[in-house]
């Protein structure tokens, strides 16, 4: 509602006078509608071209794609990207790596998020946990290309500070970049490094939320700790567990492209353990520009991920409160 | 009564002593960094990677403050990224989000489902590497490097909310004086938004700040190399150095761990330094969700 239209309405004056000045204020409303909508037009422009025309780029998977032809001019191929792509084991164990480890980190990562918000929810009244924040929030905006660094420092075969400490007490330094074995453990505790901050942040927010009667009447009762936790908070965060859950194994097709590129220094050595979706279609696209392969990979990464992101927020709206939205639509 | 009191600061206490444990193991990786930045470069190899410098040197520093030509070269080219993406990027997205925040625009909704949509899907990397390099042409280009982070839908979305939330009666009473809507938003409602603005500015800059990728895909040329992706170059090919830059001719003299790492700390000291600064912006920005 408009306040403004009314309260500029004239107050005397003929009818006619009144009629003109409302057509005045239609041409300023017509006026006031362009400037929004010219105001929008940039960012409207970036979304059209980046987010709307890319979407035309799925047909690519059904071409044998040549730059010289563009993306309409080249040759239809149906279904042979496709049975290329499946033909080869990298594509599937792609497709595995992915699932299994976006599943091996939501559940590491929700686990010590929520640990780490009743951590500091039990001494949020202390003055240090604001510094222990910024500490557990920092990882978060240190670039992928600088965790790179400090993990080689740590794991590099020669002088790397963890194989030093294997050396001095006596035990064989371990050749990390040629040991595709230990590499899920690896990438799940750099994750929980970068990510652990932030994600206990959303969970310290919904446990401040509890009311604190809650946990006298427990604590009255005899409760201890982790009988408090696990009566009063763990069964009012729980919504909020499940909702991100939901919302995370939406995304399950989607790796972080830094972590798993950087982190593991695109070692080819690597790949039976860290080689993810996005890194395959990365080096199908760019390194062994095989575009036609990487569109295919790319087709169903994001096809299967808009049916799951469809599916997985309908879920959530089914079960969210009304009064806290957390679907994105 | 009294062992209870104990048992509780003793709880506390432990409590404390993890947190912070954990707080540490957040900071201890980035200290190894700044640590062998200082080492010397035989010291490293022989004795390796620890938290405090087994010998203290700032040779690294020297040999990249001798011939700086790369690293000034790629913190120009971030710098100037960052900035002007940054004010680009948050002009354009608070025009679209207060356009959409107002009650009376007639395209309020449709143009909010055609941009709020956009959430739902992700083309990927291949449409969007044909589209910047066959169709938009702009591959080896300053402008790679901003365009991709101008609009993101999710920070739309939390203007649009912000500025929803303003009270109408000041920009009522600007309408009555005879401004114009865009003077309107200039002048009132960014000003009234500015700490939503700052925290969306924040991530924005951090997002061109740490950028490699877009460098990864799109730039071949030398000169236009971002901070991170020359850290990246670097380390990728410890040779590169000699063919981009010139720091050291030979690769003898070059320390060449050590230089990576005191890179490594030149591009992530701006970083550190701005999270430090606005921190209580980055904590209301994940709050609101910006961080996904």
């Amino acid at each position: 509602m408009d306040i403004s239209f009314n309260q500029s309405l004239p107050k005397t004056g003929s009818l006619r006078a009144g009629r003109e000045r409302f057509a005045f204020l239609k041409r300023d409303h017509f006026r006031r509608n362009l400037t929004w909508f010219l105001m929008a037009l940039p960012a409207l422009v970036w979304i059209f071209v980046f987010k709307y025309l890319t979407l035309f780029g799925v047909w690519i998977a059904f071409t044998n794609y040549k730059v010289r032809r563009g993306v309409f001019g080249s040759e239809f191929v149906g279904l042979d990207n496709f049975r290329f792509l499946f033909a080869t084991d990298t594509a599937l164990r792609a497709t595995f790596n992915t699932i299994g480890l976006n599943l091996l980190f939501i559940a590491g990562g929700t686990i010590a998020a929520l640990f780490l918000a009743w951590l500091l929810y039990e001494i949020y009244a202390s003055k240090l946990t604001k510094y222990y924040q910024t500490m557990l929030l920092l990882p978060r905006f240190i670039s992928w290309v600088v965790v790179g660094y400090f993990v080689y420092a740590l794991l590099a075969t020669d002088n790397g500070l963890i194989n030093m400490f294997l050396r001095s007490i006596g035990l064989p330094p371990i050749q990390w970049y040629n040991s595709p074995q230990y590499w899920s453990g690896i990438l799940l505790l750099v994750s929980l490094w970068s990510g652990m901050g932030i994600s206990s942040l959303i969970y310290l927010s919904g446990m401040l939320a509890i009311d604190v009667q809650l946990f006298e009447s427990a604590r009255i009762d005899g409760a201890n700790k982790w009988q408090q936790f696990k009566y009063v908070v763990f069964p009012m965060i729980l919504p909020l567990v499940v909702i991100n859950l939901l919302l995370s194994t939406a995304y399950i097709l989607n790796a972080d492209f830094g972590l798993f590129f950087q982190v593991t220094r695109n070692q080819p050595l690597l790949y039976p353990t860290t080689d993810v979706l996005d890194t395959y279609i990365y080096r199908s696209l760019i390194v062994t520009q095989n575009v036609s392969m990487a569109a295919a990979a790319q087709f169903y990464q994001s096809i299967v991920g808009f049916v799951l992101v469809i599916v997985f927020n309908w879920i959530v709206r089914r079960i969210e409160r009304a009064d806290e939205p957390l679907s994105l639509f | 009564m009294d062992t209870d009191r104990l048992m509780n600061w003793i709880g506390r206490f432990s409590i404390h002593l993890v947190v912070l444990i954990l707080g540490l193991c957040c900071l201890i990786p980035l200290l190894l960094i700044l640590s062998a930045s200082f080492t010397d470069e035989i010291a490293l190899t022989r004795s390796g990677y620890s938290l405090i410098p087994s010998q203290f040197s700032t040779s690294a520093y020297e040999m990249i403050f001798r011939s700086p030509q790369a690293i000034v070269r790629a913190y120009a080219v971030s710098i100037f990224t960052t900035v002007v993406g940054t004010i680009i990027a948050v002009f354009i997205m608070s025009m679209l989000g207060y356009a959409l925040s107002r009650p009376t625009f007639v395209l309020r909704k449709p143009l909010s489902l055609f941009v709020f949509f956009t959430m739902l899907f992700n083309g990927g990397l291949v449409p969007y590497y044909i589209l910047m390099t066959q169709y938009l042409r702009v591959q080896d280009t300053i402008f790679a490097l901003m365009l991709p982070y101008f609009v993101v839908v999710y920070y739309v979305l939390i203007l649009r909310t912000y500025f929803a939330a303003l009270p109408g009666e000041l920009i009522d009473a600007a309408r009555v004086d005879g401004a114009g809507e865009f003077r309107i938003f200039l002048t009132i409602a960014l000003p009234l938004a500015k700490p939503a603005l700052a925290t969306i500015a924040l991530f924005t800059a951090l997002n061109y700040w740490n950028d490699w990728t877009t460098a990864l895909y799109f730039i071949r040329d030398p000169q236009l190399y971002p901070l991170q992706y020359l850290l990246y170059i670097i380390q990728s090919n410890a040779q590169a150095m000699q063919l981009q830059s010139g720091v050291g001719v030979n690769l003898g003299e070059v320390p060449t761990q050590t230089t990576r790492m005191a890179m490594a700390v030149l591009a992530t000291g701006p970083a550190a330094l701005f999270f430090l600064f606005f921190q209580r912006y980055l904590v209301r920005g994940v709050t609101l969700g910006a961080f996904k």
